[in-house]
């Protein structure tokens, strides 16, 4: 990808949860795609301002429940018939039902495992340094002030034109954010 | 009940005990939970209560150390009681843990709004407990430094772990649920984390709290698949909870000693430990809100509810004291009859006496609305509830090991120095784990009584 400039986009903050749902939508009517709101807690109603569906972590979690329910079942079957039969009373050696209480274990281990790892992994997180940290007022960001940051790489994006908007969307404090 | 008392959960009841004080926004909810570990000055009554909380954890750490040199001798067990206080106050602590995981996952996939101010100390209460019932079992093998060999390894040896057996199932079924809970805990945490990262004035404090929030700067796209994970982890604690005294119940329903060998063991002990749980939850919220002054984060609606629930799942517990004996007495068998008349008349039928006084006589002023409103009588109903489980684990353990099938095998059980110098050593390392989290990370999720804030705005408009 080009180096395009140092600066990473244009930040608008907002006071309220419902001011930051409007603008939001306003800003993807507006045809802008690469932008993204903050908030200090998950807003209800913004992931459909913003259009938000696809959402993997489910498709991951599942995965992760089947991989360890399997595994674990599968585990328990080699050690118990294949690796270290052991003929007790003539009793079968895939005595399944004794073999449930870990396959089950395995299963939510491995669905909270993946549940958490693919969300903080499809989060990009950790994540040491982000351009938005450079705004000095983001720091409110995790207490009560909500941002939208339209960024740079947007087609659409024009620094006075772009930040024009915001601030016509009543944001106050807009502010250019720098690349590094 | 009272006639002059207005229907419950009538809009008068919800306006005198809400879950939220009234006035709070997004900023000052934020403000007075992050200055209790950012800006307030630790009090001298911290320092006491840590000092001796800590005091008791290095007395645990001292008889572990002499049951290491010396061997489980130290201890009061030996042939025929091989479990002892070991196992006891292993199944007491890790059903205390329960309710953590209730109010965190169960509570929220119900979605009640009273469980956000006291499910983040309720989870810590949850880990801090798995984490004194693990050190029992692992230094009951005697050999502790050998207690991988439970795990399944591929040893030069080529064996494996007797994968049918409740010991190996429990060490899944704790190890998973410890794991799941600090998970579970620590995405709670991230959000909070990153608050402080940006709130905290010292360098040092910005690091660490840097580092434990991992970047994380409220994206709406972040928060959208943060939602999904947490609902999921809610979805899947809630069957491990359930699934986790269930298998500790195993170790001793599979077995065929009488007074164990029965069916209503999971369902009985799942309902004890949540019982437990609660008691323990409102012995940590009562002096929290009180020192901290957040009556008006844990309200009285909180302590009320929680109250309720001791009192219907105390029930159940009743239940299952009540068909134990019914079911020992219909079955006809003479050891599970034998047992009963143990139990009634035996040499420890004080423990079950008190037991039932601690367990279903006392809990039954939960009734009254009166009792639940007054703070002091929670307090101390909480303790009597916690004395009855362990007494309940004691008699289901020490009873029935003493009186088995024949009297040549009978025996006494009496725990030594140490065996109580372990248990209440556990206790100081809860507290002083309780004290030190208290201190470093919010006690209430702050993210969350946002959410809260706004949706009570919302409400009122």
């Amino acid at each position: 990808m080009e180096h395009r400039s140092h600066l990473y986009g244009v930040m608008g903050e907002f006071t309220t949860p419902e001011e930051l749902i409007e603008a939001a939508r306003k800003v993807r009517e507006a045809g802008y795609r690469r932008y993204d709101a903050y908030a200090p807690f998950p807003v209800e109603g913004l992931s459909e301002a913003m259009h938000l569906k696809r959402n993997l972590v489910p498709m991951i979690t599942l995965l992760g429940g089947l991989a360890g329910g399997l595994g674990g079942f599968g585990f328990q079957y080699w050690v118990n018939v294949s690796s270290y039969a052991m003929n007790i009373g003539g009793r079968p050696l895939n005595s399944w039902p004794a073999f449930i209480p870990v396959t089950f274990e395995l299963t939510i281990l491995g669905a909270s495992l993946s549940a958490v790892l693919g969300m903080l992994a499809l989060n990009g997180l950790p994540q040491p340094h982000h351009p938005v940290f450079n705004v000095h007022r983001f720091s409110h960001a995790s207490t009560d002030r909500f941002f939208i940051c339209i960024e740079a790489r947007d087609k659409k994006f024009h620094l006075p034109e772009t930040a024009r908007f915001l601030q016509g969307l009543k944001a106050h404090h807009v502010s250019e954010v720098s690349d590094d | 009940m009272s006639a002059g008392q207005p229907p419950l959960d009538s809009p008068e009841i919800r306006r005198l005990t809400p879950v939220l004080g009234p006035g709070y926004t997004f900023g000052s909810v934020t403000d007075k939970i992050s200055a209790i570990v950012l800006t307030r000055p630790t009090s001298l009554g911290w320092f006491v209560g840590f000092a001796i909380a800590f005091s008791l954890m290095g007395m645990m750490t001292i008889a572990i150390a002499w049951l290491v040199i010396k061997g489980t001798g130290i201890w009061g067990i030996n042939i025929p009681i091989g479990w002892g206080f070991a196992i006891v106050n292993f199944v007491w602590w890790i059903g205390i843990g329960h309710a953590g995981t209730l109010i965190s996952a169960i509570l929220f996939l119900l979605n009640q709004k009273w469980r956000t101010s006291i499910n983040r100390f309720a989870e810590a209460m949850t880990l801090f407990a798995v984490a004194c019932a693990g050190i029992f079992p692992l230094i009951h093998t005697g050999r502790p430094w050998l207690a991988y060999w439970m795990f399944p390894y591929p040893s030069t040896m080529g064996i494996w772990p007797q994968f049918r057996s409740p010991l190996i199932w429990d060490v899944f079924a704790v190890s998973t649920y410890g794991t799941v809970s600090l998970l579970f805990w620590f995405v709670g945490l991230i959000p909070d984390l990153a608050t402080l990262r940006d709130r905290s004035a010292n360098k040092p404090a910005q690091i660490i709290y840097g580092m434990l929030a991992m970047g994380w700067r409220g994206s709406a796209r972040h928060w959208h698949r943060y939602q999904s994970a947490y609902l999921l982890l809610a979805g899947l604690a809630t069957p491990l909870v359930l699934s986790v005294h269930t298998v500790v119940s195993f170790d001793f329903a599979i077995a065929i000693v009488p007074g164990w060998h029965t069916t209503i063991f999971p369902p009985y002990f799942v309902a004890g430990a949540i019982y437990s749980g609660f008691a323990m939850v409102l012995t940590i919220a009562i002096p929290l809100r009180k020192a901290y002054a957040l009556e008006d984060f844990i309200t009285m609606r909180h302590l009320d509810n929680m109250a309720k629930v001791m009192l219907a799942t105390g029930l159940i517990v009743a239940y299952g004291y009540f068909f134990e004996i019914f079911m020992s007495l219909y079955s006809g068998n003479k050891f599970d009859v034998f047992l009963v008349q143990q139990r009634l008349h035996g040499p420890y039928a004080p423990f079950y006496f008190a037991l039932i006084l601690c367990n279903i006589l006392t809990p039954q002023l939960l009734w009254f609305y009166k009792m639940r409103h007054n703070v002091a009588v929670l307090f101390i109903m909480s303790i009597v509830v916690n004395v009855g489980m362990w007494l309940e684990r004691f008699v289901i353990v020490v009873i029935s090991l003493t009186r088995d099938f024949m009297p040549s095998a009978w025996g006494r059980y009496s725990p030594t120095f140490w065996d109580w110098a372990t248990f209440i050593g556990t206790i100081g390392m809860f507290v002083t784990l309780i004290f030190l989290f208290v201190r470093v990370l919010p006690a209430i999720s702050i993210a969350e009584m946002r959410e809260l804030v706004a949706e009570t705005s919302e409400e009122n408009k």
